[in-house]
């Protein structure tokens, strides 16, 4: 360290290092670009939200819409489903998260279909808990889709959505 | 290749380099001895690797996202310039691109022509060059077809009718280029499908260029044989690689310019409207690194022979360095062939010129005095100037003229040489 530490950069030393630093900067803006270009393109960024019409949805049916190219789960759940999600203890949950907070109007339970193991979609009204079931590798979630049994780690994600009306609802 | 056996500092690369010998190559590459008078004309040959490995790179991502379909090709590049993430960037470098590698590879023949690069012991090097040189107007052809423009679809019908003219089997093998009766969907799959194949012969062509170039070494402005390593010469790293590199920073100057300021200036508007094969464009011309070509054709009343006319005009490039006679290689010592030299570039720039206007009057008139020169240069002034032709002293080595000889017994035996046949 002491040696090299004496010896003083010179021009030569500071040119080089000047140089290489304007050259890194460079190339690094001529390839970003050719890197973002495989990020979503405005016409798939164009797609990000839906618009679905719920009005013909009766209590204890699931429709399930594509959002972003993956279903999304709106279920109209029954005032026993909703209770049986309510009574929960947090302590008993691999993830915990109050169904108050996944389902905002405790009628309507919207979610991303999709289990977070690796990414099957889980059958409907199937498992322990008579809700959700993954037939890949056997993952119970109960009527908040929350995960109770199985390898998936967490919770089925809930989207951003909002009640446009009675009627409509606009994921994304 | 190099004149001492290369060997790794570290145990590891050693049990490698046993192996594979990939750290004595990059060795030789650093080593290389290139002659110490290179001016910047030798600068072309590193651009125009960049210009392939940019070609490359640009050409596998638009691939990403450019459907070769008749029906969706059009609209698929209209979503590269408008939606996709700096898809106008990536489609204005990659077609911009195009013409910049043929600036730089015209410039790269052209020193080659000044400086007698073709000549013995390099024409292997000068003939695999020539067959990058069709491949890469044969992979630009094709391109140019893909974004399925009136000018895309219009010049795919005119450049494969050339086929046409062939005697007796024409048709069947415009049919069989086509896939059909006229250039259509499948027509556009195949061109794709080369399209994205040819670059990467000529990557391989490339790799062979560069290791003919190696085994005689640089040619050099003098033209002469030099002693390696010597005084004459300097390694390849850092003085050439530091040089090619300025010079390619100057020269992305002129391609940045042309990409921000000015990306359609060298294209046709024509091909911003979508292929029809009920209308043909008024003014219907090839890009401008063809128009050359384009006025030999023309310029031949007759359908075949006008084909033979512009194939001809490039096989004539082949076999250059059996057609120029003389052994003296740089034009600095042959004061009558540097006329003529420069004679041939502006006869080229004319018939360019000739190219872009339309075959009547006295345009199709000086066209066709410029197709006659062209070949009057290369068969009959080159053979004859060799022959007759009075040279100038050739310095004995690079340092001679400044430090006043260094004994070079190749340059000196050559110099015998060209006294004898003088």
């Amino acid at each position: 360290m002491s040696e090299s530490d004496k010896k003083k950069p010179n021009r030569r030393d500071f040119i080089l290092t000047a140089t290489t630093a304007a050259g890194a900067v460079g190339v690094g803006a001529a390839v970003w670009p050719l890197i973002d270009q495989m990020n979503p393109d405005a016409s798939v960024k164009a797609l990000a939200s839906t618009e679905v019409d719920i009005s013909g949805v009766e209590p204890g049916q699931s429709i399930t819409v594509l959002w972003r190219g993956k279903p999304v789960f709106i279920k109209r759940r029954t005032q026993e489903e909703i209770d049986s999600a309510r009574s929960v203890d947090l302590k008993d949950l691999k993830h915990p998260e109050k169904d108050e907070d996944r389902a905002k109007n405790p009628e309507w339970l919207v979610m991303l279909g999709v289990c977070t193991h690796l990414g099957c979609v889980p059958l409907t009204d199937k498992g322990d808990y008579n809700a959700w079931f993954c037939p890949c590798h056997g993952s119970h979630y109960d009527t908040s889709g929350r995960i109770r049994k199985g390898p998936a780690p967490t919770n089925m994600e809930v989207p951003k959505y909002v009640f446009l009306n009675s009627k409509t609802i606009k994921i994304g | 290749m190099s004149d001492h056996e290369y060997q790794p500092s570290s145990r590891l690369g050693k049990w490698f380099n046993d192996r594979l010998p990939l750290l004595t190559l990059s060795n030789h590459l650093q080593e290389y001895p290139t002659p110490k008078n290179l001016n910047y004309w030798w600068t072309f040959g590193g651009i125009l690797t960049f210009c392939l490995i940019t070609q490359i790179i640009t050409g596998i991502i638009l691939g990403m996202h450019y459907i070769a379909h008749a029906d969706l090709a059009f609209e698929s590049v209209e979503h590269i310039m408008r939606d996709v993430n700096y898809g106008w960037l990536i489609r204005y470098v990659h077609a911009n691109g195009a013409s910049m590698f043929f600036l730089a590879v015209y410039i790269h023949i052209f020193r080659s022509l000044y400086y007698g690069s073709y000549k013995s012991p390099r024409e292997v090097i000068w003939i695999i060059g020539m067959i990058i040189y069709f491949l890469m107007m044969a992979t630009a052809f094709m391109g140019y077809v893909l974004p399925w423009g009136q000018m895309s679809f219009w010049g795919a019908t005119v450049i494969t009718n050339l086929f046409s003219a062939i005697p007796f089997i024409g048709e069947s093998v415009t049919n069989w280029l086509w896939g059909g009766y006229s250039v259509d969907n499948p027509t556009l799959t195949r061109f794709f499908s080369l399209h994205y194949l040819l670059p990467f012969l000529i990557l391989g062509l490339v790799i062979l260029h560069i290791w003919a170039l190696h085994v005689p070494g640089n040619n050099n402005p003098i033209g002469i044989d030099i002693k390696k390593p010597s005084k004459d010469t300097v390694p390849f790293h850092p003085y050439i690689v530091i040089k090619d590199l300025f010079a390619l920073l100057l020269f992305l100057i002129v391609f940045a310019f042309f990409v921000f300021y000015s990306p359609n200036i060298l294209g046709h508007a024509d091909n911003y409207i979508e292929a029809d094969p009920l209308v043909t464009p008024a003014h219907i011309v090839p890009e401008w690194y063809l128009l050359p070509f384009y006025a030999i054709l023309r310029s031949v009343p007759d359908k075949l022979l006008g084909v033979i006319a512009m194939f001809a005009s490039i096989f004539v490039l082949v076999i250059l360095p059996w057609l120029d006679t003389s052994k003296v290689r740089s034009a600095i010592f042959r004061p009558i062939y540097k006329q003529f030299y420069w004679f041939l570039v502006a006869d080229v720039l004319i018939l360019g010129y000739m190219g872009a206007m339309p075959a009547e009057g006295a345009y199709l008139i000086i066209a066709r005095v410029a197709t006659a020169y062209y070949f009057l240069h290369f068969l009959v002034i080159l053979p004859v100037l060799g022959k007759k032709e009075k040279t100038l002293d050739i310095p004995l080595s690079i340092t001679e003229p400044v430090l006043g000889g260094f004994p070079n017994q190749a340059a000196t035996k050559n110099k015998q040489n060209n006294r004898e046949n003088l």
